[in-house]
């Protein structure tokens, strides 16, 4: 087999193998980077968020996610994800790191980490950005937050990918310990905190009755400290699904009162499709469809954030952050790989691995793809050099031996009609 | 057919055997319980008749939102018939794996290829333990 299908190569049976096996594997397939380190944790015991036993009770079909024990759907992907595009879905998110920065040198500590100007951002506001290294390579994507909290002190939050948390709270450490980092307290607070995701045309109905803060009064990609239950909390205008929503940060504790209010919430809305909660495998979907990469599959320590298509996430005028000078000369290298769209011609998925070719010639590979629920169609994410990647170029996928035809399209695939202040 | 009627595969393929009927004809098909595992089914590919298959041979691939497996043959022979509509109608599949939703007809190699698969009770072991 080619190395198109060498992830799905067949597997012999030596026990429960076969459809269940790949089922459960299919959303722990990490990059290599990522491997080595799943792998170093497969043996311990799986992490869990303070909703484990509610997903578990409720048919959550858990699975190790980055050595997090978490739901991957509760009944149908699809059916979640239709859900959510149309009504709201409700999601665990907890698993994400969360890493908080006080004292006075926060500000200036992070901007030296990251692709985004941090010491110009306001209380409230909220930047998607890049943590890389020396060389330019993407360590980790992450939001930071400006916040102030319950006594009106400024600090800095940043949520990373489950993946990396390790990763990048030692790369955080080392920094800390070799950077002249005056008055900068760091914390890694993911296990004493919740977090979850309410996303969808709906989300914002849901969550107002619960929150001291409603989210409609706040822009989108901003955020604020409320109290809830007496206990600080973090509500945002932000999520990976290309629909309008929040994420909320509770203390631990409070996590599943918060769930199962929302989930009652969600029964007085009485939509069509009900709200529901989702697991991971229709978040994926879903942040496919509106082209957000995820790390280990469109990012890792060798793409730079220019072949990502990320050029808004980075600000290289007059600052200077690590892989600063790396990321400015990739910038001007036109024989980079970029991140392009494909919509195939067959109704069946172009997964991670698969070859992309233009004739004969092996130009790419798949990143992610999926037949897409809301569209009806197979859409996919892929690198190729930069010629072959306007728009209505014609290519090819391998699909497990079978060349199939793939057209690049605009991205994002999918985009919400616009009635909010985004 | 009852599920109890069928012998299964370890990699969840069922097969029923008219064992009154020479020669001995095999209808193959997949588990409720791995279509279930599998959820959101989105493609399905099934042999030409006349594909001969040894025991334990890929013969066609089945397709989710999530992953992509292949189907395993439980036993040896030849494919006498196709469930040629089923791709075009996988709520079949997803509504009745162990009757209307069935892949293929085989024409048995070797008999005795039957008595290495897993009975009902078994293979109601094997997805217990799996759960």
């Amino acid at each position: 087999m080619d190395a198109g299908g060498r992830r799905f190569a067949p597997l012999r049976p030596f026990r429960a193998t076969g459809f269940v096996r790949e089922a459960r594997q299919a959303l722990t397939a990490f990059s290599p980077a990522i491997g080595t380190r799943y792998n170093a944790v497969m043996n311990s015991p799986l992490a869990q968020t303070p909703l484990h036993a509610w997903h578990v009770q409720h048919g959550g079909r858990m699975v190790d996610f980055a050595g997090w024990s978490m739901p991957v759907q509760y009944a149908s992907i699809v059916e979640e994800h239709h859900a959510t595009r149309r009504a709201a879905g409700m999601f665990d998110v907890s698993h994400m790191g969360r890493l908080r920065f006080t004292g006075a040198g926060a500000a200036a500590f992070v901007d030296r980490l990251v692709t985004r100007r941090v010491t110009d951002m306001e209380v409230g506001q909220i930047r998607y950005a890049l943590m890389c290294n020396e060389n330019g390579g993407i360590l980790d994507d992450v939001l930071v937050y400006r916040l102030a909290d319950e006594n009106a002190s400024p600090y800095l939050m940043m949520v990373v990918n489950a993946g990396n948390r390790a990763k990048i709270v030692a790369w955080i450490q080392f920094q800390l310990n070799h950077a002249e980092a005056d008055d900068v307290v760091f914390h890694d607070e993911t296990t004493e905190t919740a977090m979850i995701a309410i996303q969808g045309p709906r989300a914002l109905d849901l969550a107002a009755p619960l929150l001291e803060t409603p989210p409609k009064s706040l822009p989108y990609y901003s955020g604020t400290v409320m109290a809830l239950q007496d206990r600080p909390a973090i509500i945002s205008r932000t999520g990976y699904t290309g629909e309008d929503g929040c994420e909320v940060i509770v203390p631990a504790d409070v996590g599943l009162g918060l769930w199962q209010a929302l989930l009652q919430q969600g029964e007085k809305l009485q939509t069509t499709p009900s709200v529901t909660p989702a697991g991971l495998g229709a978040r994926d979907t879903l942040r496919l469809e509106a082209a957000m990469p995820l790390y280990g599959h469109e990012l890792n320590e060798h793409i730079t954030p220019f072949q990502a298509g990320l050029k808004f996430a980075v600000s290289l005028k007059d600052r200077d952050f690590i892989g600063r000078d790396a990321i400015r000369h990739a910038q001007d290298d036109a024989a980079l790989p970029v991140r392009v769209g494909l919509e195939l011609g067959v109704r069946r998925a172009a997964r991670q691995g698969y070859g992309v070719f233009a004739g004969d010639r092996a130009i790419g590979e798949i990143t992610s793809g999926a037949v897409s629920p809301t569209l009806d169609k197979s859409i996919a994410l892929a690198y190729v050099p930069p010629e072959f990647a306007s728009e209505g170029t014609q290519l090819e996928v391998d699909l497990r031996g079978r060349r199939e035809n793939a057209r690049v399209v605009r991205l994002p695939f999918y985009r919400r009609s616009q009635n909010s202040d985004q | 057919m009852k599920p109890e009627d069928l012998l299964y595969a370890p990699t969840h393929e069922w097969i029923h055997v008219d064992r009154n009927t020479k020669p001995l004809i095999g209808v193959v098909g997949v588990s409720a319980f791995a279509v279930e595992q599998l959820s959101d089914l989105v493609f399905l590919e099934l042999p030409q008749v006349g594909r001969e298959v040894k025991a334990g041979e890929s013969f066609g691939e089945i397709e989710s939102v999530k992953s992509v497996s292949d189907i395993y043959s439980p036993v040896s022979g030849v494919v006498t018939e196709v469930n040629s509509s089923l791709p075009e109608n996988l709520e079949t599949l997803q509504n009745d794996a162990h009757g209307a939703g069935w892949f293929i007809k085989l024409r048995l190699a070797d008999e005795s290829e039957l008595d290495k698969l897993l009975d009902w009770a078994a293979y109601q072991k094997q997805c217990e333990e799996h759960d």
